[in-house]
C-alpha cells in the first residue's frame, strides 16, 4: 500500500513537473491577487485584516488548485488508474499531493504578502506551521468533494458551492490560531492556541478518515 | 388493527397532543422573570425544539445515506431498491432544512427583541447578531443547500443516489464542529458561548422551564418524523409508478 502511495505520489509530482505552465498560472494567479490587494490597501491594512485576507488568498488558491486533481484528469485515465491502483491509495496519494502542493505555494504567498502587506510576523516558524497543517486540513477537506463533483455535470460551478460551506469550520479556526504569530493582531485568552492546533489535526485527521471511507464509492462507476 | 398502525396512529396523536401543550403552556403558564431576557425567554420553547428535530430529520439522513451505500455493495444479497434509501435520505434532509430555517428565523426574531430593541430596525446589526452559532446554522443551511444542487446536477438517479449519500455523510460530519466545537471559542449571546460546556447546558434552566421544553421538543420532533413520513412514502408510490410504466413500456415493445 505504501509503496503504491509513494508510487503515485511520484506520478503526481511528474506530471507537474511535464506541465509547469500550471504550477506557473497558480503562482501568478497569488501574486495577482496579494498584488491587487494591497494596492487597493496601500497602507492602511490592520495587521487583523492582513490575518484574515492570508487565509482567505489561501482559501481561493485551494479551491484553484485542488479543482485540478480530478476535475482535469479524463474518463480514460480515470478508468486506466481504476484498473491499476487501489482506491484508498489514490485518495491518499492526492491528499499528500495536494497537501505539499498547497503549502508551497502558501509559502509563496506568504513572503510576497508579508512584503507587500507589510505586517510584522513575531513567530515565523509557528506561521509557517499552522499554515502546513491548514494546508494539509484543506486539501483533505477539498480533495473528496472534488472526487464528488468531478462526477456531476457542472463540475466548476460545484466545487465552489461544495466546498465553501463545508471549509466555513476550519478557516475559522485557522484565521484564530494564527492571530497570535503576528504583531498587533489580537492574541488568545489563555492557553488555547495549542489546544486549538491540536483541534485543526484531529478535523483534518477525521477528514482523512472519512475521505478513505468514502472516496471508493465515489470512485467505482 | 394490528400493532403497527396503532404505532402509526399513536405518535401522531402525540405530536399534537405535546405540540398544543408546549404551544398553551409556554405562553400562559408562570415562569421566572430574570434578566437579560425576562418575558422573552419563553421562545426557548420554540426556538431550542427546532434545532433538535433538525438534528433529528439530518440523522434520519445520514442513516439512510449509509444504508444506501450498503445496499449498493455488490457482494451483499438484498432485494430492496436502492433508490427508497435514496429518496428517504432526500426527503429527511428537506425536513431538516424547514426545521434550519425556522430555527434561523425564530433566533432572529429572538435576538431582535432581547438584546436589540434600542436599536433601529433598518440597521443591520439589530436582525443579525453574528452570534457563532447563529453563522454556523446558516452555513449548514448552505451545506444542504449545496446538496440539494448537487442532486439536481446528475440525471441518473443512480450515480446520483449514490454520491449524493456520499456527499451528505462528509456533510454531517462538518456539523458537528459547526454546533458542537466552533461556538465555544468564541464569544456569543447562546448560553456556552466561550465556555467549555455542551451547545445545551441542562444545569442553567430551571425545572418549571424542562416541564414544558422536553415535551415540545418531543413533540415537533414527532411532527418532523411525521411530514418526513408522508413525504418519503409519496416518493416511494412515484418510484413505484415509474418502475410499472416502464415494465408496461417494456412489454408492449416486446
Amino acid at each position: 500500500m505504501i509503496r503504491e502511495i509513494l508510487y503515485l505520489l511520484k506520478k503526481e509530482i511528474m506530471l507537474e513537473w511535464k506541465q509547469k505552465y500550471a504550477f506557473n498560472g497558480l503562482v501568478l494567479y497569488v501574486l495577482s491577487m496579494v498584488m491587487v490587494i494591497s494596492l487597493a490597501f496601500v497602507d492602511n491594512m490592520a495587521p487583523e485584516t492582513w490575518n484574515i485576507i492570508y487565509w482567505i488568498i489561501l482559501l481561493f488558491v485551494a479551491i484553484n488548485a485542488i479543482a485540478r486533481s480530478f476535475l482535469s484528469e479524463s474518463q480514460g485515465q480515470m478508468m486506466y488508474l481504476y484498473n491499476l491502483a487501489h482506491p484508498v491509495a489514490v485518495i491518499l496519494a492526492k491528499i499528500v499531493y495536494n497537501s505539499f502542493l498547497l503549502f508551497l505555494i502558501a509559502g509563496i504567498t506568504l513572503v510576497f504578502f508579508q512584503f507587500l502587506g507589510g505586517v510584522h510576523i513575531l513567530t515565523p516558524l509557528r506561521l509557517l506551521g499552522i499554515t502546513f497543517a491548514g494546508s494539509a486540513a484543506l486539501s483533505a477537506n477539498l480533495t473528496l468533494v472534488s472526487a464528488i463533483a468531478s462526477r456531476a455535470e457542472n463540475k466548476t460551478t460545484l466545487l465552489a458551492v461544495l466546498g465553501f460551506p463545508l471549509i466555513v469550520p476550519l478557516l475559522l479556526l485557522l484565521i484564530r490560531i494564527s492571530r497570535p504569530a503576528i504583531e498587533g493582531a489580537g492574541g488568545m485568552v489563555g492557553n488555547v492556541s495549542g489546544d486549538s492546533l491540536g483541534m485543526v489535526g484531529g478535523i483534518t485527521l477525521a477528514l482523512i478518515i472519512f475521505s478513505v471511507i468514502l472516496f471508493p464509492f465515489v470512485w467505482k462507476e | 388493527m394490528n400493532r403497527k398502525t396503532i404505532l402509526r396512529i399513536s405518535y401522531k396523536v402525540l405530536a399534537v397532543a405535546l405540540i398544543l401543550y408546549a404551544v398553551v403552556f409556554g405562553l400562559v403558564s408562570r415562569l421566572p422573570d430574570l434578566p437579560p431576557l425576562q418575558q422573552s425567554s419563553r421562545n426557548v420553547f420554540f426556538h431550542v425544539p427546532m434545532w433538535f428535530a433538525m438534528l433529528t430529520m439530518m440523522g434520519i439522513s445520514l442513516y439512510y445515506s449509509i444504508r444506501l451505500l450498503r445496499l449498493l455493495d455488490p457482494d451483499l444479497e438484498h432485494s430492496e431498491n436502492p433508490l427508497y434509501a435514496d429518496a428517504n435520505a432526500r426527503e429527511s434532509a428537506g425536513v431538516g432544512v424547514i426545521f434550519n430555517a425556522l430555527g434561523l428565523v425564530t433566533g432572529i426574531i429572538w435576538s431582535r427583541v432581547s438584546w436589540a430593541e434600542d436599536r433601529p430596525a433598518s440597521e443591520f446589526s439589530t436582525w443579525w447578531a453574528w452570534d457563532p452559532i447563529q453563522v454556523g446554522a446558516l452555513v449548514a443551511l448552505l451545506i444542504y443547500l449545496a446538496y440539494f444542487l448537487l442532486r439536481n446536477s446528475f440525471t441518473e438517479p443512480e450515480s446520483r443516489a449514490k454520491v449524493a449519500a456520499v456527499y451528505n455523510i462528509f456533510a454531517f460530519a462538518t456539523l458537528i464542529p459547526l454546533f458542537f466545537i466552533i461556538p465555544r471559542m468564541f464569544e456569543g449571546l447562546h448560553p456556552t458561548a466561550g465556555k467549555g460546556s455542551f451547545i445545551f447546558d441542562k444545569s442553567q434552566i430551571s425545572n418549571e422551564f424542562r416541564m414544558i421544553l422536553y415535551p415540545g421538543m418531543l413533540g415537533f420532533i414527532l411532527l418532523g418524523v411525521w411530514i418526513y413520513e408522508l413525504r418519503s412514502r409519496l416518493e416511494r408510490v412515484r418510484l413505484r409508478l415509474e418502475e410499472k410504466l416502464a415494465e408496461k413500456d417494456y412489454r408492449e415493445t416486446a
